[in-house]
């Protein structure tokens, strides 16, 4: 489904990703950890088509199509889903018309009409109820005064609306509390098929708890420099990441 | 010939031709000697700084139509609310049209200003409130000494009008350039309550240049709400001068939406007279190509325990340019004034500029006063974000903007107002999609 090979991406002439590798297929969950700085938020938004970021080298592939030249909204109409670690506040664009207005856009570029009124209503019911939103929070401005696991929350649940193929999870984790952590694990394992894949990012293994990866891969450096399977999140809790950096760094 | 000369050796074939009382010829008189010795501003006045007429005073205006021109109901439809029953007061080049119109003198008057200003029985009012609180400036001047027609409404005591009242300027295009000065008298007595919504719109792209003049009298207890729809072909330019006075306990509102034009100068002048007045003044522009608007604002606090509140939002692309002049005043005696301006814009494009200038003259020690402005662009964190989710560039500019400008909307209290600038704004940014926020 995903498909990257040897990576390089700057910001500002500074070299952030420098050869990452990765693959993706369907039906997979995949956890990208990795100590601060790594390069693993720079690799999110790459993916989904942040235009700060400048790919200088290397490919995206995904199901077959180089992205790379996509605008950020050609990807997500092909399905590819970024879950922000730091979700932006809109003032005056309620969580209701924001989503009315990505799904229609998203099917008028598939060449689909508007999706009828009541069906709307009855899919935000859905998944509002799959990720425990009260009702009243979606005629909220977008993100604004919500707190850090409202934005999360908020995150999954645009995520459950739009069914993407790829879903990117950039440190959904952090700033929840326990509750909040469950009930948006059991959103996005709700949504898991056999058709598409998840890409987990965090710094912590708690998230994979409830969010179980086929596969675990550190970034360091703008690297992947070791990949394997859940048990590696286990080690990484148990001895931090000195280890790995003692490893490569000999 | 220029211009000022034009309209200056016109004037007396003017005078002769009009029917008024000796009144309102000595008021017209007066003027014209005023536009004589004052001429166009330019900008070497503060006032007009950045703002230049030279580039439209340069056409050859037609100042008074050749002949009577007539459209049909068909012509004028998309330019007014049509989905609301209203009073409308309708002028083709500057010539009131009798069969499009729908004017009363059941209980209220919305009439013409031409058979108020020489009919007997209006005698009263006109000598009360005519030409009382126009500014004596130059433009308002030549308005006052061609002042003819428009609309003249007078509301009595405790009559809450149901009807919104539409008054709505058209030209035709007849003339290669059309010169209008339209002169509205508005007189809302104790406790009534009336609605307005006036629209300036050219049919062809033949130059045409509007100098309006809108007097507004709010007595005691009174409620207006007036509403400008700025929305013009791109060769008219609109300068429009609205004068309100306040009397104690009254409620007055002007919104303006700017979005089409050349050049338009809105001159806005709130003059409170009376305890807990309550005066609000907001605005939304949204202009590219090279428009120009300029929001020149008065509010002046006079006695204790009133408020203002100025709320103007301006979103500016490609080489358009905007002013927002706001000045309030706050008289040693009007303690307890709370004074409010936030005038927030949006640059769109690297050659769009934006010129905003608060000025707080406050003489009372006890007051709540506060102004603020910015300029910005567009989040691009926003931008990315929305985009990260399918909403295409357009479509997600479009409805960061329409957010932007949205709580200046929310205080319209016509629904089909709203819904007709949520339109208008959707279509100014070649979008389609709803913004029922």
């Amino acid at each position: 489904m995903l498909k990257i090979e040897n990576l390089h991406a700057s910001v500002e002439d500074k070299s952030i990703l420098r050869g990452v590798n990765l693959e993706v297929k369907p039906g997979e969950v995949h956890a990208i950890m990795g100590p601060n700085g790594s390069g693993k938020s720079t690799l999110a938004a790459v993916i989904a088509g942040r235009e700060d970021y400048e790919v200088t080298k290397g490919s995206i592939t995904f199901e077959g199509e180089d992205i790379e030249e996509l605008a950020a909204e050609e990807r997500a109409h092909k399905g590819v889903f970024l879950s922000f670690q730091y979700p932006i506040e809109i003032p005056g664009v309620s969580v209701t018309n924001f989503m009315k207005t990505a799904i229609n856009e998203t099917r008028k570029a598939k060449g689909l009409e508007d999706m009828p009124a009541k069906d709307m209503l009855k899919l935000i019911r859905e998944k509002s109820e799959l990720l425990e939103i009260d009702r009243k929070f979606l005629s909220r401005s977008l993100n604004e005064g919500f707190s850090g696991g409202e934005k999360k929350r908020n995150e999954i649940f645009q995520m459950a609306m739009l069914e993407p193929k790829l879903a990117i999870l950039d440190e959904t984790d952090s700033g929840l509390d326990i509750d909040a952590l469950r009930i948006v694990a059991n959103g996005v394992n709700k949504l898991k098929s056999k058709d598409n894949a998840v890409v987990v990012i965090t710094h912590y293994q708690r998230l994979l708890d409830y969010i179980i990866p086929d596969f675990v891969h550190v970034l360091y450096n703008g690297r992947i420099v070791k990949s394997g399977g859940k048990e590696l999140a286990h080690e990484l809790e148990e001895k931090g990441y000195d280890w790995i950096k003692e490893e490569i760094n000999a | 010939m220029d211009l000022k000369e034009k309209l200056v050796s016109s004037f007396l074939a003017f005078e002769n031709r009009v029917d008024v009382d000796a009144y309102v010829h000595d008021v017209r008189s007066e003027a014209i000697k005023v536009f004589e010795e004052k001429g166009f501003p330019s900008k070497k006045e503060e006032a007009w700084k950045y703002t230049s007429l030279n580039a439209i005073l340069k056409e050859d205006y037609s100042v008074f139509p050749k002949q009577e021109n007539t459209l049909d109901y068909k012509d004028i439809k998309p330019y007014f609310i049509h989905d609301i029953d209203s009073y409308k007061i309708i002028f083709i080049d500057g010539k009131y049209s009798s069969h499009l119109s729908q004017t009363t003198h059941d209980g209220l008057d919305v009439c013409l200003m031409s058979s108020a200003l020489n009919k007997p029985k209006y005698q009263l009012v006109i000598k009360n409130y005519f030409n009382k609180i126009a500014e004596k400036d130059s433009l308002t001047s030549l308005n006052t000494a061609f002042s003819n027609e428009g609309a003249y409404i007078h509301i009595p005591k405790n009559k809450i009008v149901e009807k919104p009242i539409q008054i709505l300027h058209f030209s035709t295009g007849n003339e290669s350039a059309t010169m209008l000065q339209p002169r509205n008298l508005i007189v809302v007595e104790e406790n009534s309550h009336v609605q307005i919504i006036e629209r300036h719109q050219s049919l062809t792209d033949n130059p045409v240049l509007t100098n309006s003049v809108t007097e507004i009298f709010t007595n005691k207890r009174a409620i207006v709400d007036y509403y400008k729809i700025q929305n013009d072909s791109k060769k008219a330019s609109l300068i429009d001068n609205t004068f309100i006075k306040q009397r104690r306990e009254s409620i007055a509102s002007v919104h303006t939406f700017s979005f089409g034009g050349k050049l338009t100068r809105n001159n806005l002048n709130f003059y409170q007279e009376g305890e807990r007045i309550d005066s609000t003044l907001k605005g939304i522009t949204i202009i590219g190509d090279k428009q120009h608007v300029d929001h020149n604002t008065l509010v002046h606090h006079i006695e204790p325990n009133c408020e203002s509140h100025q709320d103007y939002k301006g979103i500016f692309d490609d080489n358009s340019t905007g002013v927002f002049n706001g000045k309030v005043v706050v008289e040693k005696e009007a303690q307890k004034t709370n004074a409010f301006q936030a005038n927030n814009n949006i640059l769109i494009s690297d050659k769009a500029s934006i010129n905003t200038k608060p000025q707080l003259e406050i003489f009372a020690d006890d007051v709540k006063c506060s102004h603020g402005c910015t300029i910005g662009q567009l989040d691009e964190s926003a931008m990315f974000y929305m985009r990260s989710r399918g909403i295409p560039e357009k479509e997600a500019k479009a409805l960061l903007m329409f957010a932007f400008s949205n709580n200046v909307l929310e205080s319209v209290k016509i629904p089909e107002i709203k819904q007709r600038i949520t339109k208008i704004i959707a279509k100014k940014l070649g979008v389609n999609i709803g913004f029922d926020l």
